[in-house]
C-alpha cells in the first residue's frame, strides 16, 4: 500500500516558525517535538477478531500536532483502526494485533504484547461517538483522570480542571455549576466535557471516534471549531462519517475501504484530486 | 375506549361485514381488558384485606392495652400470669438480627456482584449464577438448623460464653441466606450500566477495579440500594432461622450474643399454641404483625426515595 505522506508533510511545514510545544506530563517530564514530525506510525498493522481479519496491513504516519482524519464507508475498519491506538480491543476477548504502531519520540510499539494497555491509555486519550460523561459532578468528571493518576491536592485539581475546561471551551458555561451533575448538561456540552476530561491528563494523541454523530448542527460546529484549535496542543486522529467535516477540520485525510488503507494525503488534495478511483468514487458519493 | 365517534367514510370500502368485524373486535378488546383488570384487582384486594384484618384485630388489642404501654413497656410476656405488652423487646430482636444479617449480606453480596459483573469471564459467570440462585432455593428451615448445629458451635469456639441460642449465629446465617439475592439484584444493576460508560473509564487509563468502584458502582447505585432494601425486607420478615436458632425469649437487648425473640418468631410461637380465639394473647399476633408490616413499609418507602434520588438517566 503506497502512502503519499511525504508530499503531504512537505506542504504542511511551510509555516516553519511555530513555537515548540512544551508538554508537561504529570511526572514533570518535559519534551519538545517539532510540529509535523511523526508522532505515531502504523507499520504493517493487521487486526483480527477471532478468525476475521478486520484490518489488513496498514501503513500510516500520524504527524505531531496535526489533525488526521480517517474516512470510509461503514464497516471499512476506520473505528477498528482508531481503537488500536489506545488498545481498546484488549477489552474484547479473542482479538489479536499483528505488525506495529510505533509511538514517538520514545519509539516503542503500542500494540506489542508486553506493553501495558493502561500505560498506553494514560498517554493517548479518546472521545467517543456518544457523549459518555460519568454520573458524577462536572468537576469530578474532568478530575477523573488526574485522580486515577493519584493527584489529590485540591488546589492542583482545581487548577487543572479549569485549564482543561477552558481548552474545551466549556469553562464559561460550567464555571458556576462545577458541582452539578454532568448529566444536566446538553449533548454538545457533554461532548465538550468528555473532551475536557481527556485533555485534563495532557494526552499526546487525542482520538475522536465520530464525535459529532449524536449532536445537532450547532453543537457540531462548536466541536469542529474546538478540534481545529486543539491541534496547537495535541495530535488529533479523528474518524468521521461526514466528508465535509473531514474537509473542514483535518490537515491530512486517509481513506479506508474493506479493512485496507487505500490512500492518504493532504486533505485538500484528497478532496480535489484523489489519485485512486475508489477514493474518488467515495468522496463523490458513488458508494458508502 | 372513549374515542370520539367518527362518521364512517362512505364508499365501496365500507361494507357491512367490515363494520361488524370492527364492532366485534372492539367488544373482544373490552372483555379482555376487563379480565386483565380483574386479575390485577385480586392482588390489590388481597393486600387491602390483609391490612384491614391486621388493623381491625389490632384495634381490639388496643382496647385492652394502651399505645403507651405497648411502645414503652420493657417486657413482652403476654402469655404469663403477670402479662406485659411491651413490643420493644421483639423490635430489638428483629432489628439486631437484621443488622447482623446485613453486616454479612451487604459486603459479601456486593463483592460477589462486582466480581460477576466486572471481572468474571463469561463462562465463570454463566456457571456461578445458577449456583447462587440454587442457594436461594434451599428451604429456610435447613438454614435454621445450619445456624443452630454448625454456625453456633463454631462461634462458641471463638466466644466460649455464647449461649446455644443467640442472635449472632441466626443473623449470620440469615445474612448468608440473602447474599445470593443481594448479589443477583446488584449484579443486574451493574450490568445495566452501559458499555460506553465503562469504555470512557478504561480510555482514561483506569484499571478494572477503578472502573468498577468509581464508575460502575456509582452508576448502578439506585439498583444496588434497591437490592439492599429488598435484603432488609427479607431479613425483617425472615421467620424460620430466627425461630430455630435465636431462642424464643423476648429480651430487650441489642447485644447479638444474647438469645432473643423477633416479631416473626413470636408470631410462630403463639400460632403453634392453642390460644382461644378472641383472647388477648390471640390478639397480640395481629398487633405484632401490624408492627412488622409498618417496619417493612418504612424501609421500602425509604428505599423508594433513596433510589429515586440517586437514579441516573442514561
Amino acid at each position: 500500500m503506497e502512502t503519499t505522506m511525504s508530499t503531504a508533510a512537505d506542504s504542511a511545514t511551510t509555516g516553519g516558525h511555530e513555537a515548540p510545544r512544551i508538554a508537561i506530563n504529570m511526572d514533570g517530564h518535559r519534551e519538545t517535538a517539532p510540529r509535523n514530525a511523526a508522532k505515531a506510525r502504523a507499520e504493517g498493522l493487521s487486526f483480527h477478531y477471532g478468525a476475521h481479519r478486520a484490518l489488513k496491513d496498514i501503513n500510516l504516519e500520524i504527524p505531531e500536532r496535526m489533525v488526521t482524519a480517517l474516512i470510509g464507508p461503514s464497516g471499512c475498519g476506520k473505528s477498528t483502526f482508531l481503537r488500536c491506538f489506545n488498545r481498546m480491543h484488549d477489552l474484547t476477548p479473542n482479538t489479536r494485533y499483528d505488525g506495529a504502531i510505533h509511538f514517538y519520540p520514545d519509539d516503542f510499539n503500542l500494540v506489542a504484547k508486553d506493553v501495558d494497555p493502561i500505560e498506553v491509555r494514560m498517554r493517548i486519550g479518546m472521545v467517543f461517538q456518544k457523549p459518555n460523561p460519568f454520573p458524577k459532578s462536572i468537576f469530578e468528571n474532568v478530575a477523573y483522570g488526574l485522580r486515577l493518576r493519584g493527584v489529590s491536592n485540591r488546589a492542583l485539581l482545581e487548577e487543572q480542571v479549569e485549564a482543561a475546561l477552558r481548552s474545551a471551551a466549556l469553562w464559561e458555561e460550567a464555571k458556576d455549576r462545577l458541582q452539578a451533575s454532568a448529566l444536566t448538561l446538553s449533548g454538545g456540552q457533554q461532548q465538550r466535557l468528555c473532551i475536557a476530561r481527556a485533555l485534563a491528563t495532557r494526552p499526546e494523541i487525542l482520538l475522536f471516534d465520530e464525535p459529532t454523530s449524536a449532536l445537532d448542527p450547532i453543537a457540531t460546529a462548536k466541536i469542529e471549531e474546538l478540534i481545529a484549535q486543539l491541534r496547537d496542543q495535541v495530535t488529533v486522529l479523528i474518524v468521521t462519517h461526514n466528508m465535509q467535516q473531514a474537509a473542514r477540520v483535518s490537515d491530512f485525510t486517509a481513506f479506508m475501504y474493506l479493512g485496507e488503507l487505500v490512500e492518504v494525503g493532504d486533505t485538500s488534495r484528497i478532496f480535489t484530486n484523489p489519485s485512486k478511483k475508489a477514493t474518488e468514487d467515495y468522496i463523490t458519493g458513488r458508494y458508502g | 375506549m372513549n374515542e370520539p365517534k367518527r362518521p364512517m367514510p362512505a364508499g365501496p370500502a365500507t361494507s357491512v361485514g367490515m363494520f361488524a368485524s370492527l364492532r366485534y373486535r372492539k367488544a373482544r378488546d373490552r372483555v379482555v381488558e376487563a379480565l386483565l383488570l380483574a386479575c390485577g384487582m385480586v392482588a390489590v384486594f388481597i393486600t387491602v384485606a390483609i391490612v384491614a384484618i391486621l388493623v381491625s384485630e389490632s384495634a381490639v388489642f388496643f382496647e385492652h392495652v394502651t399505645l403507651k404501654e405497648f411502645l414503652t413497656d420493657p417486657l413482652w410476656t403476654p402469655l404469663f400470669a403477670d402479662a406485659h405488652y411491651g413490643i420493644m423487646p421483639l423490635v430489638a430482636g428483629t432489628l439486631t438480627t437484621t443488622f447482623v444479617a446485613l453486616a454479612v449480606a451487604i459486603p459479601f453480596g456486593t463483592t460477589i456482584a462486582i466480581y460477576l459483573s466486572e471481572f468474571a469471564p463469561h463462562k465463570v459467570r454463566e456457571s456461578l449464577k445458577p449456583v447462587l440462585e440454587l442457594l436461594g432455593a434451599v428451604p429456610t428451615v435447613v438454614y435454621g438448623y445450619f445456624a443452630l448445629l454448625v454456625v453456633t458451635p463454631v462461634l462458641q469456639k471463638l466466644l466460649p460464653e455464647l449461649p446455644g441460642f443467640n442472635m449472632l449465629g441466626a443473623g449470620i446465617v440469615m445474612g448468608l441466606m440473602i447474599v445470593p439475592f443481594v448479589a443477583s439484584v446488584s449484579e443486574d444493576a451493574m450490568r445495566s450500566v452501559p458499555v460506553y460508560m465503562r469504555e470512557g473509564s478504561y480510555a482514561m487509563g483506569a484499571t478494572r477495579l477503578q472502573t468498577a468502584l468509581r464508575v460502575v458502582v456509582p452508576g448502578a447505585f439506585s439498583g444496588i440500594a434497591a437490592a439492599y432494601i429488598l435484603g432488609i425486607s427479607r431479613a425483617v420478615g425472615e421467620t424460620m432461622v430466627v425461630s430455630i436458632a435465636a431462642g424464643m425469649q423476648p429480651n430487650l437487648t441489642f447485644d447479638p450474643t444474647q438469645p432473643a425473640a423477633t416479631i416473626t418468631a413470636y408470631i410462630v410461637q403463639v400460632s403453634l399454641g392453642d390460644l382461644p380465639h378472641g383472647s388477648i394473647g390471640y390478639q397480640t399476633i395481629f398487633a405484632a404483625g401490624l408492627v412488622l408490616m409498618i417496619i417493612t413499609l418504612l424501609f421500602n418507602v425509604a428505599g423508594f426515595f433513596l433510589t429515586r434520588k440517586f437514579r441516573e438517566a442514561y
